[in-house]
């Protein structure tokens, strides 16, 4: 059966609290998830001060501020700062998210609290294991493909089906909707997920292309496709504001079509 | 998030665990019928309610009168074999969501199988019993 509790050694157990910084006279606490794969103890909630008139007003920022002032122990993936690269998606006061495009005065309510991408194992601290999800992406072979000889310049493409590509393209592959979706925490290694539907729905509907039949085919599937129950959690995790969901409908749709 | 304990790892490939044994090419089928037996109730979901009021406090051969009128059997029967199907598929989904034992999800897709199809031939039966006076 599915697992609805979390095994004996993924609950947290109580964590540290960092002293306040010295001089500080604007503090936000932040609380995030740590766990060292080599000390064999339970995951834990650190609690941290960081001084606000020091740090930037991003969630990323404090988390840069306490790894150069308090603990350079914290692990987290970080790369462009702006929303571009998708390495910082965690679970930011309980929505997936990037770090870097989320203001800490956004998150009401006292604590910051932080914590990895829900339901992916965990490599240290706010780092989780992507291996599946990337190797769903390889899966949908997301590149052109044709039969025809290739032409002297580029494919062409009319601006009516280039248009067709907005709110496709845009993808980061930063992870926030795949792991905000309850049908993917049961099914994973079964169902793509949203953004790698999300991606096949951005080839199939690439006039461009060439195997568009041959790409439904892949998809066509109980647990690659038919999964997806239209719970939403994807398009409202999207820091980009895409709608993975309504990408996976179109998919359906054309399935359907063909079919019926 | 979970730090599971050593989990068995295979030494296949990611994408070859991925597109393990490739894709079972249906599931259409079911998702259109879903949808089609859902279209199906809504419309008769109305006269279905409308029949039910009809037989309320009407003793059996009150029900087998009405019963016995080929428009409202008819509405039943369609009621019945929609929702039954609908049922079905609808249960299948939830099982092969939350049962991820191979052997106990064939057992529970069969079971399955099983009830909506006695369910839907012991309705017909009691409703073509009772239309056809018998």
């Amino acid at each position: 059966m599915v697992e609805f509790a979390l095994p004996k050694n993924s609950k947290i157990s109580g964590g540290k609290t960092w002293p306040k910084p010295a001089g500080a006279t604007e503090l936000r606490e932040f609380r995030v998830y740590r766990w060292n794969p080599d000390d064999g103890k339970n995951p834990s909630i650190d609690t941290y001060y960081v001084d606000t008139h020091d740090c930037g007003p991003m969630v990323l920022d404090g988390l840069i501020w306490i790894k150069n002032h308090i603990d350079p122990s914290l692990t987290f993936r970080r790369s462009c700062r702006e929303g571009v690269c998708g390495s910082c998606a965690m679970n930011i006061d309980g929505q997936n998210t990037l770090a870097c495009t989320r203001s800490m005065h956004d998150v009401k309510d006292g604590a910051v609290k932080i914590n990895p991408l829900p339901h992916q194992p965990v490599v240290k601290d706010l780092v989780p294991d992507l291996t599946n999800f990337y190797a769903q992406y390889a899966s949908i072979e997301p590149w052109l493909k044709t039969t025809s000889p290739t032409p002297q310049k580029e494919w062409r493409q009319s601006h009516e089906d280039r248009e067709k590509l907005d709110g496709l393209y845009e993808c980061i592959l930063c992870a926030c909707c795949s792991t905000s979706c309850p049908s993917y925490w049961w099914n994973s290694e079964r169902y793509l997920g949203p953004a790698a539907l999300l991606q096949a729905n951005r080839w199939v509907s690439d006039s461009r292309d060439e195997a568009t039949g041959e790409r439904l085919d892949n998809l066509e599937d109980p647990f690659r496709l038919y999964r997806c129950h239209t719970i939403m959690n994807c398009a409202k995790a999207c820091p980009k504001g895409l709608n993975p969901a309504e990408a996976i409908a179109e998919l359906k749709l054309k399935l359907v079509e063909r079919q019926v | 998030m979970s730090t599971t304990e050593t989990p068995k790892r295979s030494m296949r490939t990611p994408l070859g665990r991925v597109r393990n044994l490739g894709a079972a090419h249906s599931g259409t089928s079911d998702f259109w019928r879903q949808r089609l037996t859902g279209v199906a109730m809504t419309l008769l979901m109305l006269p279905v309610i409308v029949v039910v009021m009809m037989l309320l406090g009407r003793n059996q051969a009150g029900a087998a009168q009405i019963l016995g009128s080929l428009p409202i059997a008819l509405i039943l029967l369609l009621f019945i074999f929609a929702s039954a199907w609908h049922m079905k598929i609808g249960m299948q989904v939830v099982i092969e969501d939350y049962v991820h034992n191979e052997k106990l999800k064939l057992v529970a897709v069969m079971l399955n199988n099983f009830f909506s199809i006695a369910v839907a031939l012991a309705s017909t039966y009691a409703i073509l019993k009772l239309s056809s006076g018998v």
